[in-house]
């Protein structure tokens, strides 16, 4: 009788060995890759508005504070998107006539809401609360980077739940007083505090921040 | 060759002392045993059979297609009970597989060579029962797709499993205990695979079989060394018989429900899987050994010793029903003493619990007899029995306790729902169809192993 199998055979018998390994782990690691690359999280990634509002503009060069827009963000989960009566506030005044600003003032004689497109959107199993962040001494920079900074708003953290529980698992390094809440790091009035660790164990103790209870699932799943 | 028609027709029964019957040797196991898979012509009755087994996984999947689209509501579960048909099903299927594992590796270390007739069998047994068990948690926990969250992998959730539920360590104990069957089964098989690629004449089969014996040769240095990894994997899962069972006796014993919350729960479920195991080989060998005449390699003998392990076996789980309605009476505990009386005589499902009495302690009683013990008939019907029995006595656990816990409020009245039914029925059908599936295109009695025990002296002769 012939032979069933070439020499080649006994070659790709071992290298199959080693390789169903490699396989393995390189689609085991790929998928873990894939999952926290900016393809699926969309960070940095700016979303066409209705409007290109600048936060830059307004917070850095203009001086507004973030509750100005967003006046939900103490009482309620939902930080609150301004109607359109807060932005003609100032433009029934100024830049009357841009041409960009056109869908605002449209909006303003017809009544229809700007539909903005939202850039921070948590799944809806994620009962994320913005009131007790913000009232526990988490700045909106911490998870919102340095929204002053940004020309077209885009996501600046990856949003998922390792990101979530870094800081849930440690609060004192993000914690800042109650007073730094609307400050960014890169503007004059605010500085960052020499020993944060220090700071930080101070204010969890100080504002009550319960950190065994800050894992529970339930904290953010119902 | 494989033209050849089968030289022994078998239909006879040996009785005789020795451990197969007197027409095989050296030449005749090889040829009867490979030539059920390498014969060309398929009689219509196994296509049938394995059409009844396809019908069954057809349902099979239609109900987890429904399952999937629904969710778990489909099924009757609800508070109080939230661990039905589920988990009474995943326990029955996981028991089953136990014979195969103890028959191919304590058997084995203990040298009891007659299990060589039957272990190939049972071992294949083990690995499609781990199959169907296997899909119940999966399918239970709602979302399938999400099921990878038990293992330990990184992911972006920074999540972790909970090692301290039984849960958990049902997942690893199943998972080692299919991995290591299956390597089991095969390694065990790469022999007899060798045999097939000498004698098949298709030159596509030849390859098959070449690539699946890996290169079997035969050489003595071959030899030495698959008894060896045979050896290490048998002690290997030797300890499994024991552990997969105890474990998932955990899900109940570590809990607080009364009922569940007891010590005798780990050796009572590896007894009982071991009991119900034995009866499902013989469910399947009895029909199969008759069918294709192989009634002096899996003789009468055979037959009498698993008959005499399910005796032990099912005593020690007599023994288990014995101790717990003693120890609800001994320790004094009210919400034990109410579990057992609810269980035997005042609860909705007092039936059940002398059903299984009937099934697991009475029936068995007959296989103290010799007469009995050595007739195939007997032994059929009397292990079909025994697979109703144990099914009951998991529910007997997991409903009746459920249904009247610590809070009166809460009581209900469980039962299975269409789609409950359709499912388990579905994972019966799917088993069918494996062993026919197995029975036509694997050798089903290691031919290897089997002249390990032929009379020496019929080369003399």
């Amino acid at each position: 009788m012939p032979q069933i199998f070439t020499p080649a055979a006994n070659t790709v018998a071992k290298a199959s060995i080693v390789g169903g390994f490699l396989l393995v782990a390189s689609l085991l690691s790929s998928v873990f890759y894939l999952g926290s690359t900016s393809y699926v999280t969309r960070q940095q990634d700016v979303r066409p508005q209705p409007v290109p509002f600048s936060h830059r503009h307004h917070v850095n060069q203009l001086g507004i504070d973030c509750r100005y827009c967003h006046t939900s963000v103490e009482e309620s989960n939902f930080a609150g998107l301004p109607q359109t009566k807060t932005c003609m506030s100032c433009h029934s005044m100024v830049w009357t006539d841009a041409p960009m600003l056109e869908p605002v003032r449209e909006s303003y004689a017809t009544g229809e809401s700007l539909e903005w497109v939202r850039v921070h959107d948590l799944p809806d199993y994620v009962y994320f609360n913005h009131s007790i962040h913000v009232n526990k001494g988490i700045g909106c920079e911490s998870c919102h980077g340095a929204v002053n900074e940004m020309a077209l708003m885009f996501q600046e953290n990856s949003l998922q739940m390792m990101w979530c529980l870094e800081c849930h698992r440690n609060p004192e390094a993000h914690i800042r007083d109650r007073a730094d809440i609307y400050k960014f790091e890169s503007q004059p009035d605010y500085d960052p505090p020499a020993d944060q660790l220090a700071l930080g164990e101070q204010l969890v103790r100080s504002y009550k921040v319960n950190k065994i209870q800050l894992e529970d699932c339930s904290i953010c799943h119902r | 060759m494989s033209q050849q028609v089968r030289t022994i027709q078998g239909g006879q029964e040996y009785t005789g002392p020795g451990v197969v019957g007197p027409e095989y040797d050296n030449t005749t196991v090889t040829e009867k045993i490979s030539n059920l898979v390498l014969r060309k012509d398929t009689e219509l009755s196994w296509f049938a059979g394995v059409a009844i087994g396809a019908f069954g996984g057809l349902i099979l999947l239609v109900s987890v297609t429904y399952l999937v689209l629904i969710g778990t509501g489909i099924w009757g579960l609800n508070v109080p009970v939230g661990w039905g048909f589920a988990i009474i099903n995943f326990v029955w299927w996981i028991g089953i597989g136990h014979a195969g594992t103890l028959i191919s590796a304590i058997l084995h270390l203990m040298q009891q060579s007659w299990r060589n007739s039957i272990n190939r069998f049972a071992e294949a047994m083990t690995i499609f029962a781990v199959m169907c068990a296997g899909m119940f948690p999966l399918l239970h926990v709602g979302r399938p797709w999400l099921a990878y969250w038990l293992m330990p992998l990184p992911n972006t959730m920074a999540l972790w499993p909970q090692w301290r539920s039984p849960l958990v360590w049902d997942v690893f104990a199943v998972s080692t205990y299919f991995t290591v069957s299956l390597i089991f089964w095969y390694m065990g098989m790469i022999p007899d695979l060798g045999t097939l690629r000498d004698r098949a004449t298709n030159p596509y089969l030849r390859q098959l079989f070449g690539l699946l014996s890996m290169g079997w040769r035969g050489a003595t240095s071959h030899w030495a060394r698959y008894e060896k990894a045979y050896l290490i994997l048998a002690g290997l899962s030797t300890p499994l018989v024991l552990s997969v069972h105890s474990v998932v006796s955990f899900d109940f014993a570590v809990s607080l429900v009364p009922g569940w919350h007891t010590t005798v729960f780990p050796p009572y479920f590896v007894a009982g899987a071991v009991y119900a195991g034995f009866a499902m080989v013989l469910t399947c060998t009895i029909p199969v050994r008759k069918y294709y005449g192989l009634e002096g390699l899996i003789t009468i003998r055979h037959l009498e010793n698993m008959a005499k392990v399910t005796l032990a076996t099912g005593y020690i789980v007599i023994y288990g029903y014995a101790m717990e309605a003693f120890i609800s009476w001994y320790s004094a505990s009210p919400y034990e003493g109410f579990m057992m009386w609810n269980r035997m005589w005042s609860g909705p499902y007092w039936w059940s619990y002398w059903m299984l009495l009937f099934c697991n302690a009475f029936s068995i009683q007959f296989l103290w007899f010799k007469k009995l013990r050595r007739s195939p008939i007997f032994l059929w019907f009397l292990s079909l029995i025994v697979g109703v029995g144990m099914w009951l006595e998991r529910f007997v656990i997991v409903v009746t306790s459920l249904a009247r816990d610590y809070l009166p409020s809460s009581w209900d009245v469980y039962s299975g729902t269409v789609w409950d039914w359709s499912l388990y029925i579905g994972t019966i059908g799917f088993f069918i169809m494996m062993m026919f599936l197995f029975i036509r295109f694997l050798p089903i009695i290691p031919m290897s192993e089997m002249k390990m025990i032929l009379p020496r002296s019929k080369k003399a002769e």
